[in-house]
């Protein structure tokens, strides 16, 4: 009874370290990025908590709705912040025993991720206008090449480990360390950068930083949307670029990831990912700095590309093994 | 240096014959003038050509109480827009016109108004009369529309376009401009030749010296001036100046349309120091004050270790653009305008060229007829890659001109003397950076600006705008639209 206790109540601790830390971090990552990006182009910048500082203002501002929407409008704000938080939570990003680390499934994650894609396409359908319906088209076709080949680059990792539990995965992988260099392992990576590019909204897929609405994929969803829900929503794009780009260096690089159940383990923990995925943010920018961005038709070229690495990844696996 | 005019009086009924049988002897259409002189109303047509030089003006009467001309739209697209334009601001009927839509007028303008009649009073109150504007609508599966602004995201000026799209691809576009209709012709209306300068350098805000140029030129011709070779070198120096800081902000600005910020901002830096360079030159970063009817002054000329570091700058920055494969698959081969396309719209400048049309005022109506520098560039494929290499390719052989233009080293400071036995109308035409500028300029016995009329490039280029978008993809629209990149202000006036 009070192994199962202590390991709910450290459970609890991990996941709520998790939630807060991705939620802080997620913005400092796009705040990072920026400030990346306005070096090369030999500015200042922003700040790097820039982001954090759109947040608080936005989250004390008025919510302003469109006259003609419905609930859907609305209540997106919260699924997307609430199903990002969920998966975010159960995920192993600190430690492999997060809360519910049964049934932190990759399609469970992967599910969760999607239930916030489909939302938000709702959402810039539900007021009607051009640029909303434009941009849900584009998302969901982008979506739609993307979602098969993260679904199928993490299945080639977890055939490997065979299980789809994606905290067993990152365990094994610590006490398997030979596996991170396997071919399987660097043909699921590339295609997972390209997915995690793509999910995130970055160059050379969709700029974030555009005000041209006829480019633009996912702010075109949110172009309607101000004040509190847009806090939200930025919120829970900042969370799921975090919560990515953490899961990406954790399967491939999860040295630092807790696997006891102390909790100086879990502090130490969170210096290794905040190191980690800063890391990422800076390659990942660097190469946002050098690409522009691709001609909407060859997006699927691209993914396309990251499909066929995946599903390699996975006959990789199943010969070699 | 003027060029030979000819001016013919032609009744109404002769006009179409006329106009026809000039254009297909070389001329262009490039202005289409009304006059309201109070007991008629008097239409000029101004046609040009060259090289060599040559003006030809056909002046048509009209009873103001029953004022018609017959259409030359079936022989002219340029002047089916005229003729809108004429016809929502004088009143002015063209007789089987086809597609005689409000142009300059907007729904609020009371209707039977007419601005530029003499007796037009102050404006009236404006309301909306509740019509919207009759876009035409292409019906079919899955057909559908954008409305895009007149208000914009970005620090640019207003204008509505109308998409209408099936899935990601344009089949056709409408502009639906004159937003920024300000009444610039009015307001020429009365003033001092001198203070004319103001308004024309503030036509449109990148092109002070083009439009400052073309009505000091106008202006001088009508009072009879014979400008001194040197102003004249002066002058085109820095009409070359300002295609150079504009060209360079486009090609940045076509960068940050693809998202390749590096790019965008080391042009941006390129265009700071021109900015500064013409701030030492005239005293001012737009190039404004340096020119009036008459009268030429800089503070110094560029110097070549000047010119030769921008150069440098420059040509890395277009090595570096072009080494980027994404970009230029972004530039080649979208929004095509072919050439046979651009020539029957009457389409000017950069765009022009860029689809292998050989039309350069400097070249059909040398100002400064000096020099060996100049060379006329054109491109074939009418992309937007080819806009973008035509505008580099300018930048290096404007360069190559002010060198030139320095070695001359003409005097800094030019005054020509007022003869004020002038024919009281004049003409200019200036090669801008966008393209040919033209001013028609009257003057009345009190040496008062009594008619200024303009026609900017961009008057002629927006229907090419709509016209290369044609099967080109939406998302694509801001780069092609930046790779025009057409004036509102100049268009709207």
């Amino acid at each position: 009874m009070t192994d199962i206790g202590s390991s709910l109540g450290y459970g609890f601790i991990a996941s709520l370290m998790q939630v807060v830390l991705v939620a802080i971090g997620g913005p400092l990552l796009m705040g990072l990025m920026a400030k990346v990006r306005a070096r090369a182009e030999g500015r200042v910048g922003a700040p790097i908590y820039q982001p954090l500082r759109d947040l608080r203002k936005l989250m004390a501002k008025e919510g302003l709705r469109a006259r003609y929407s419905s609930v859907v409008l609305a209540a997106a704000p919260l699924v997307v912040l609430g199903s990002t938080t969920l998966a975010v939570a159960i995920s192993p990003l600190v430690t492999t025993h997060p809360l519910l680390s049964a049934s932190s499934d990759l399609f469970v994650i992967v599910y969760l991720l999607l239930t916030g894609s489909i939302t938000m396409a709702l959402a810039g359908l539900d007021t009607g206008t051009a640029f909303g319906g434009m941009g849900s088209s584009r998302a969901i076709t982008i979506g739609a090449l993307a979602e098969p080949a993260l679904l199928v680059a993490v299945i080639a990792l977890s055939i490997q480990a065979r299980t789809s539990n994606l905290p067993t995965i990152v365990a094994d992988t610590i006490t398997h360390p030979v596996w991170t260099s396997t071919p399987t392992r660097l043909l699921a990576l590339v295609a997972l950068v390209i997915v995690v590019i793509a999910e995130t909204g970055r160059l050379p897929v969709d700029n974030p930083n555009t005000h041209l609405e006829l480019t633009m994929i996912h702010e075109a969803m949110t172009l309607e949307y101000a004040g509190s829900d847009l806090g939200l929503i930025t919120l829970g794009a900042a969370m799921r670029l975090g919560l990515l780009f953490t899961l990406l260096v954790n399967l491939f690089v999860p040295w630092g990831v807790a696997t006891g159940s102390s909790v100086l383990g879990l502090l130490a923990a969170v210096v290794f990912l905040v190191l980690k995925t800063s890391l990422l943010a800076v390659v990942v920018s660097l190469i946002e700095v050098h690409s522009a961005k691709l001609r909407l038709f060859r997006v699927p070229e691209l993914l396309a590309g990251g499909f066929v690495l995946a599903v390699l990844a996975v006959i990789t696996e199943l010969v070699t093994r | 240096m003027s060029a030979p005019l000819r001016t013919i009086d032609l009744s109404r009924e002769a006009l179409h014959d006329r106009v026809k049988q000039e254009l297909e002897s070389g001329y262009r259409l490039a202005l289409v003038a009304a006059h309201d002189d109070g007991d008629c109303l008097r239409v000029v047509y101004v046609l040009t050509s060259g090289p060599p030089d040559q003006r030809l003006e056909l002046i048509v009467r009209l009873d103001p109480h029953d004022p018609r001309v017959p259409t030359l739209s079936d022989i002219s697209f340029p002047a089916s827009r005229f003729e809108r334009q004429m016809h929502d601001t004088f009143g002015i009927v063209p007789e089987g016109h086809p597609f005689l839509r409000p142009l300059v007028r907007h729904s609020h303008w009371p209707e039977y108004w007419y601005p530029m009649r003499h007796d037009a009073g102050p404006t009236p109150a404006m309301a909306h009369d509740g019509v919207p504007y009759p876009f035409i609508e292409v019906k079919g599966d899955g057909v559908y529309e954008i409305p895009v602004g007149p208000v914009h995201a970005g620090l640019i000026e207003p204008g509505h376009f109308r998409f209408s799209v099936v899935g990601e691809t344009i089949l056709k576009l409408t502009a639906r401009l004159w937003f920024v209709h300000r009444g610039v012709e009015r307001m020429f209306q009365g003033v001092d030749v001198r203070d004319g300068v103001q308004i024309a350098e503030r036509i449109s805000g990148d092109t002070a010296v083009g439009h400052g140029l073309a009505y000091c030129m106008a202006v001088e011709e009508a009072q009879g001036i014979d400008v001194p070779q040197d102003a004249r070198v002066i002058r085109s120096m820095l009409l070359e100046l300002e295609r150079i800081y504009n060209h360079v902000g486009d090609i940045g600005a076509m960068c940050s349309d693809v998202s390749f910020g590096v790019a965008h901002a080391r042009a941006m830096v390129i265009r700071e120091k021109l900015f500064r360079l013409n701030e030492s030159v005239t005293g001012h970063r737009l190039l404004r004050g340096s020119i009036f009817p008459g009268l030429t002054s800089v503070r110094r000329l560029p110097t070549h270790a000047e010119l030769n570091t921008i150069a440098s700058e420059f040509s890395e920055l277009i090595e570096f653009i072009t080494s980027n494969s994404v970009v230029t698959d972004r530039f080649e081969g979208t929004a095509v305008l072919l050439a046979d396309d651009a020539r029957a719209i009457g389409t000017l400048g950069v765009v022009a060229r860029a689809s292998g049309l050989q039309v350069d005022a400097r070249h059909s109506h040398p100002y400064a007829s000096i020099g060996s520098a100049f060379r006329l560039i054109t491109q074939s494929q009418g992309d937007v890659l080819g806009r973008f290499t035509q505008r580099s390719e300018e930048v290096i052989n404007s360069l190559d001109v002010i060198r030139e233009f320095i070695g001359f080293s003409p005097d800094l400071e030019n005054t020509a003397t007022l003869s004020k036995s002038g024919p009281m109308s004049g003409f200019g035409v200036v090669e801008g950076w966008r393209g040919s500028i033209v001013h028609r300029v009257e003057l009345d016995e009190a040496g008062l600006v009594s008619r200024c009329c303009i026609a900017d490039p961009s008057f002629f280029n927006w229907p090419a705008l709509a016209t290369s978008l044609t099967d080109t993809m939406v998302p694509d629209f801001p780069l092609v639209n930046k790779s025009f990149n057409l004036s509102y202000a100049g268009n709207d006036l």
